[in-house]
């Protein structure tokens, strides 16, 4: 080709002088301050939990005063929520592929029974009763990831039945009998692990916290830089396009499942340092704190929308209103005021960004 | 006859024919129902053992039923009215809640079945033919009076937290809270209020739902309020394991004194290891023993139970369980109390 037209040829290229330069785009109407507010929010789905959890600690901060600001005290509210905290991760693997896991705390405890069973009380060595509950919790995330994949059941029936059944096996395996904590340090001190702490300045960081930060900075990791993690995004957002996709839903499905119960054999281990015993009646509505979490984090309940960071902040969020308004002196039951509001709002800002127009 | 005129002649006797009831024979195809709040509890374990023993021993029928979680309601409403279709001679019951089940007690009650609530009264307690219950403010009064005796003149200065039971302010919970504050010398106002004491040695109350994860976090929230807290009430022995946890996080474990109420045998063990210093036991086996007795004799001649004097119910016992006796509270040592525990 050369590089004039040819005479006589038609030029089509002069017409592109006169042609829009532009690609084609949607119109805009100018948004306004709360449509922009919208819009960022929509981009950036942690921003409202992480103003939540700064405004909460700075307006606490003035009400309860020093005693609230010392890192003493910020770092109790991190070691209180650390259990909860770990659950909340594993609730948000299954919440993004909009499902709901109501049996994560009894896998958890149920998980505690097993270990403390057997190296406390059946002389196990504590290493390999831990592998043994780890191998347990994907083998309960495995029958809920099969009950909704091969038998349909929606994850809110399959983990409803499954709490129970798991409960019930805690009830069986721990006669309902806690194990007390001078027989773990006796016999199996390993398990209380993540008891252990650190100290910097006036703030105490126990192992339990650090393993929460680290669950949530791994998962966050695999969840925005790894395939599989895009994968479980656009299950949750939609499960038919994901699968004309090519992707391996049903599989994946399983492996979230596999992986949630693997993190909440880790919450057992984790939480048997917190405790400090084994009491199977610890926990009993772990999974709708997890789940509050969760919500109060900005991940949508309708799947494949929001951060993992998200469920941290969540979680952050309830410790510092339980602490703030326990150190102002206002009765427990306004606690479980705030807490029951703080998700009502949450949810409803979700559904509010999630109308966002183009 | 009307029943209440039934009632009244019979009560006179009743004490007498108490004792005897041991011996009562079964007559027949007496069958009795025990409706406990949950099967997972210990207490309530050993409280179905208790039953199930008696039941044998006299030969008679026992149909057992349990709420799902406490606090369950319908499972029991459900479990009232099987009973009373299945022609059952008499009910035992722990309510899940001591108002809402009155109607269908009182249906129970016109069929003909004497129902003993067991542990938790009915509000009112007349809802129900009796109750055999612990003595729950006596059992906060023995430990609140070892408390105050162990710390001797320091009492004075004592500053004490509460670890309570859930939001609610149920009985067992008001009655343990305020029967520790009469024994250790504090004024309460309102008898079933928990947290309306003007004394300023208390630091303040906190909720535990009864189990080690929430006496940790209750004890730590009172600890960030004052770390000089010495004396620690808790509702039951998981709180107090709990709550023993937070004090040695903070490196204070020999700080305080922790006292409790139920008699569990890890509870028991505790008191030997020296993180309870006191904790008051009560008896759910002779509670249920008890009731089975008195539904055998019901059935027999029409014995109504008795209430004990100056108790709204029939008490069945407490006992202070301390390797540290004082005087003028009686106690057992915990190698004794690990004959006697439950759970």
């Amino acid at each position: 080709m050369s590089d004039t037209p040819k005479p006589g040829g038609q030029d089509y290229e002069a017409r592109l002088k006169t042609s829009a330069t532009t690609l084609a785009e949607f119109d805009h109407a100018p948004r306004g301050v709360i449509g922009t507010i919208q819009h960022v929010l929509h981009a950036n789905p942690t921003f409202v939990p992480v103003i939540v959890l700064v405004a909460s600690i700075a307006v606490f901060g003035v009400i309860a005063g020093e005693r609230f600001f010392s890192p003493f005290n910020l770092s109790l509210i991190l070691q209180q929520v650390s259990i909860i905290g770990i659950l909340a991760a594993a609730q948000t693997l299954i919440i993004l592929t909009a499902g709901i896991d109501l049996s994560v705390a009894a896998i958890m405890v149920l998980m505690s029974v097993i270990s403390g069973k057997l190296a406390v009380q059946f002389g196990v060595p504590a290493p390999i009763a831990l592998l043994v509950s780890f191998a347990g919790g994907i083998a309960a995330g495995y029958l809920n990831g099969w009950l909704v994949t091969k038998i349909k059941l929606p994850p809110f029936i399959a983990t409803l039945g499954t709490w129970n059944v798991f409960f019930a096996l805690v009830l069986w395996l721990s006669g309902a009998q806690s194990i007390r904590g001078a027989d773990i340090d006796a016999t199996a001190p390993l398990l209380k692990f993540f008891g252990n702490t650190i100290q910097i300045g006036d703030a105490r960081l126990t192992f339990g916290t650090i393993l929460m930060i680290l669950v949530f900075v791994a998962l966050w990791y695999v969840l925005n830089k790894t395939a599989w993690g895009r994968h479980v995004y656009m299950i949750g957002d939609d499960k038919e396009a994901a699968e004309l996709a090519g992707i391996r839903t049903d599989r994946t499905l399983r492996q979230v499942y596999m992986l949630a119960g693997f993190i909440c054999a880790l919450a057992a281990w984790a939480s048997i340092g917190r405790v400090g015993s084994i009491s199977p009646q610890s926990f009993y509505e772990g999974n709708l704190e997890s789940i509050t979490a969760v919500v109060i984090g900005g991940i949508s309940l309708f799947g494949g929308r929001g951060s993992i960071m998200g469920a941290l902040f969540g979680a952050l969020i309830v410790g510092v209103f339980q602490s703030g308004l326990r150190l102002a002196g206002v009765d427990v039951l306004w606690q479980v005021f705030a807490i029951g509001w703080l998700i009502i709002i949450a949810v409803a800002i979700d559904q509010w960004i999630r109308k966002v127009s183009a | 006859m009307t029943n209440t005129l039934k009632t009244l002649l019979l009560s006179g006797a009743a004490a007498v024919a108490f004792t005897g009831m041991a011996q009562a024979q079964a007559s027949g195809d007496v069958t009795a129902c025990l409706i406990t709040k949950t099967d997972t509890n210990p207490f309530f374990v050993k409280m179905r053992e208790g039953a199930t023993a008696a039941a044998e021993a006299a030969g008679i029928t026992l149909q057992t039923y349990a709420g799902a979680i406490d606090g369950d309601v319908e499972s029991q409403v459900a479990a009232v009215e099987t009973c009373i279709a299945a022609g059952a001679s008499g009910i035992l019951i722990t309510p899940s809640d001591s108002r809402a089940l009155e109607p269908v007690i009182t249906q129970a009650r016109d069929a003909g079945l004497l129902v003993i609530a067991l542990d938790t009264p009915f509000e009112p307690a007349d809802t129900a033919d009796a109750t055999f219950a612990t003595d729950n403010f006596e059992a906060g009064r023995l430990i609140g009076a070892w408390a105050a005796a162990t710390m001797g003149d320091a009492a004075a200065d004592a500053r004490i937290a509460t670890l309570d039971l859930n939001p609610s302010q149920v009985s067992v919970d008001y009655l343990r809270n305020q029967g520790f504050m009469t024994g250790f010398g504090i004024e309460v106002n309102d008898p079933t209020r928990i947290g309306d004491e003007d004394d300023a040695r208390i630091v303040g109350h906190d909720v535990t739902n009864g189990s080690a994860e929430g006496g940790r976090t209750a004890m730590e929230n009172l600890l960030q309020i004052d770390s000089g807290i010495n004396l620690v009430y808790t509702i039951n022995e998981p709180a107090a394991a709990g709550a023993y946890e937070a004090l040695s996080a903070f490196g204070i474990a020999d700080q305080a004194l922790i006292v409790s109420v139920d008699g569990g045998c890890p509870g028991v063990r505790d008191v030997a290891a020296g993180v309870i210093g006191a904790t008051a036991m009560q008896f759910p086996l002779r509670m249920a023993s008890l009731g089975i007795e008195a539904i055998i004799a019901h059935a027999n001649d029409g014995t109504m139970p008795a209430n004990t004097e100056g108790l709204e119910f029939f008490n069945t016992g407490v006992m202070l369980v301390t390797d540290q006796p004082v005087d003028g509270v009686e106690s057992i040592t915990s190698a004794e109390a690990l004959d006697l525990c439950w759970g």
